[in-house]
């Protein structure tokens, strides 16, 4: 039997194997996470164009649509998803293995991000066909790394909300409920998040969707660098600041919390 | 070298502590759980723990196998220690546990069992070979490509004990593995069981069920546990003997009332247990001496109960567990 980093491998990619193979058996997510999504996005689009705003804002739009699929998947399939483990037992059972807790969550994580990259694909290729989006893009190689930075910040909040959130217990739904929207809001998944101000727009900041997606547009829109927060090379970098933090930040929870479920013998237990 | 012992366990205690009701919302009370736990299961032994529920079965175990920290004193599993050093414990052992709803339903059985072999780095070839011959005991071959939450709760406990066992364990937990099966699906289950253990003799079995005739059947050795404490260990055979002294009665009765309280009080009765049914009462008698029953029947029909029927029969565990608790199962269970 493997040990050492050969295990943690085989963790990750056997946790990340029922969201990549699982969900997408599920085929009612075509509807849900496509279909419904796409039905927002029109509406914004409607209503830019009622209000004749540039065409970059009808992008900015279907842009948005496309990763509210990821801001989705965080807090309803990351965050939630250790306390869905627990419930149905599969998380004695993991602590139990010898396997690593941090490789499950990186397996979630990865798989996660994987099966929502097939959702935002088909919103943002179905929302350029239908509105016509013109997208301009001045750096691929730094679209790439922007793409890839907030998904690891993302993910790594992701994997950080999912070991606190062992402790509100079935609380664990308003809590998601409560993040949905404000941070569609804050993040401007629809909108530049200049217009705020430099104080809410740096609050904002701390979720990764929102420096990833400014950043996103500066590279992708004609109009998008005058638009943008702050300048690309600089949300890059604050990007793969949040990136270390936030998988610290999970690594540390997620031992405190293993330690707290063996300690107090709370979280392993679907009865309390 | 290998331990001596699969389990080892010293004064081990287990306290939970727990919120009060509304007004004592702030203050916290403690639960014993487990108090001087000592027990000792040989390499090779299939040991059953046998108590009502609330027993501290769960905990025992969950102690074991490093889920759950012991509160006092300190327990080995294949000779580490479980506190200090869980990692070296968790290649060693599984778990099953009887209604888990372990797993992913969008899966197939076998994805089901693959991810969880992969939790123990087990290789490709390992894996699907050992899928593919405990499936087939299990009689669960043909739906190794069923989506898991099509299955029956008969079918998907198998699925469960299959995954325990993939890893070829040292040491196996069996948590109440039969709970909610039906006879035939448990009568599969404990012949596996028995076959797994008996096919290699250093593989360590700990059962814990509250099914008497489960126990005797299965475990070279019952430990009796009730209220945290274990109060006798040895074979199912050595504890029935003890009894053997004694004579040991079922009755059936018509309905019985006041006169129950007055067993205590007749010469020869060591314990009864009376378990109101429909229409009529029974009685489990442990008496001092076949001499004893004619006081029985006398208070009986002094009271004008009317005798249904009548058994001398060898004593079982769950007379061992009246002998030894005061009460039965049922009604050790009811009280909590």
């Amino acid at each position: 039997m493997d040990r050492g980093w050969r295990l943690f491998l085989r963790t990750i990619v056997a946790r990340a194997y029922p969201r990549v193979v699982g969900q997408q058996r599920q085929r009612t997510w075509i509807f849900f996470e496509t279909f419904l999504p796409f039905v927002a996005v029109s509406a914004y689009v409607f209503v830019y164009r009622a209000l004749n705003a540039p065409a970059d804002y009808i992008g900015f739009v279907v842009m948005g649509g496309a990763m509210t699929a990821f801001w989705l998947n965080i807090i309803w399939s990351m965050s939630a998803q250790m306390y869905w483990e627990k419930d149905n037992g599969n998380l004695a059972l993991y602590i139990m293995a010898p396997n690593s807790l941090m490789a499950i969550l990186l397996g979630m994580a990865i798989g996660g991000m994987f099966a929502t990259s097939l959702r935002a694909a088909v919103i943002l290729i179905l929302g350029t066909w239908v509105f016509q989006v013109p997208f301009v893009v001045s750096s691929p190689a730094q679209l790439f790394a922007v793409f890839l930075l907030t998904m690891t910040a993302l993910y790594g909040m992701g994997m950080l909300f999912a070991s606190l959130f062992l402790l509100f217990g079935r609380d664990v739904w308003q809590m998601n409920t409560m993040l949905q929207e404000p941070v569609y809001f804050l993040s401007g998944f629809y909108f530049p998040v200049k217009s705020f101000g430099f104080a809410v727009a740096l609050a904002a900041s701390i979720v990764p969707m929102t420096l990833g997606m400014d950043a996103m547009r500066q590279l992708t829109f004609s109009s998008g660098p005058s638009i943008g927060f702050l300048r690309v090379r600089v949300e890059i970098a604050v990007l793969a600041v949040l990136s270390i933090v936030f998988i610290t930040a999970a690594k540390y929870w997620l031992d405190r919390m293993e330690r707290l479920a063996i300690q107090e013998g709370t979280l392993t237990d679907r009865r309390r | 070298m290998k331990p001596e012992f699969a389990i080892h366990t010293e004064h081990l205690g287990r306290i939970y502590k727990v919120r009060g009701n509304r007004r004592e919302k702030r203050q916290l009370k403690e639960r014993v759980a487990l108090r001087d736990v000592n027990l000792q299961v040989p390499r090779g032994e299939f040991f059953g723990l046998l108590g009502p529920n609330g027993a501290g079965k769960t905990s025992l175990i969950k102690i074991l196998v490093t889920l759950l920290a012991p509160t006092t004193g300190r327990a080995l599993v294949a000779g580490h220690d479980v506190a200090k050093y869980p990692q070296s414990v968790r290649p060693l052992i599984n778990m099953v546990s009887g209604g888990e709803s372990s797993g992913y339903g969008l899966l197939t059985v076998r994805e089901n069992l693959w991810l969880f072999a992969q939790f123990y780095g087990m290789d490709y070839r390992t894996t699907r070979t050992r899928i593919d011959e405990l499936l087939e005991i299990v009689g669960l071959k043909d739906r190794a490509n069923t989506k898991t939450s099509d299955l029956s709760t008969g079918l998907r406990q198998k699925m469960n004990i299959v995954r325990g066992f993939l890893t070829d364990p040292h040491v196996i937990f069996l948590d109440e593995p039969t709970l909610g099966l039906d006879v035939g699906a448990s009568r599969d289950v404990r012949q596996f069981i028995r076959n797994w253990a008996a096919a290699k003799p250093e593989r360590t079995v700990l059962l814990t069920t509250h099914y008497m005739a489960e126990a005797d059947e299965l475990c070279d050795r019952v430990a009796i546990i009730n209220a945290g404490k274990v109060l006798d260990c040895d074979s199912p055979a050595n504890l029935k003997r003890r009894l053997q002294r004694e004579a040991i009665f079922h009755l059936e009765v018509s309905p019985l009332n006041g006169v129950v309280h007055g067993f205590e009080h007749l010469p020869g009765v060591r314990k009864f247990v009376h378990t109101p049914g429909d229409g009529k009462s029974e009685l489990e008698l442990i008496l001092e001496s076949d001499d004893a029953i004619g006081g029985v029947i006398n208070t009986l029909t002094t009271h004008r109960a009317r005798i249904l029927n009548l058994q001398k029969r060898e004593p079982t565990l769950e007379d061992v567990f009246v002998d030894l608790v005061g009460m039965s199962l049922a009604e050790a269970e009811k009280n909590g």
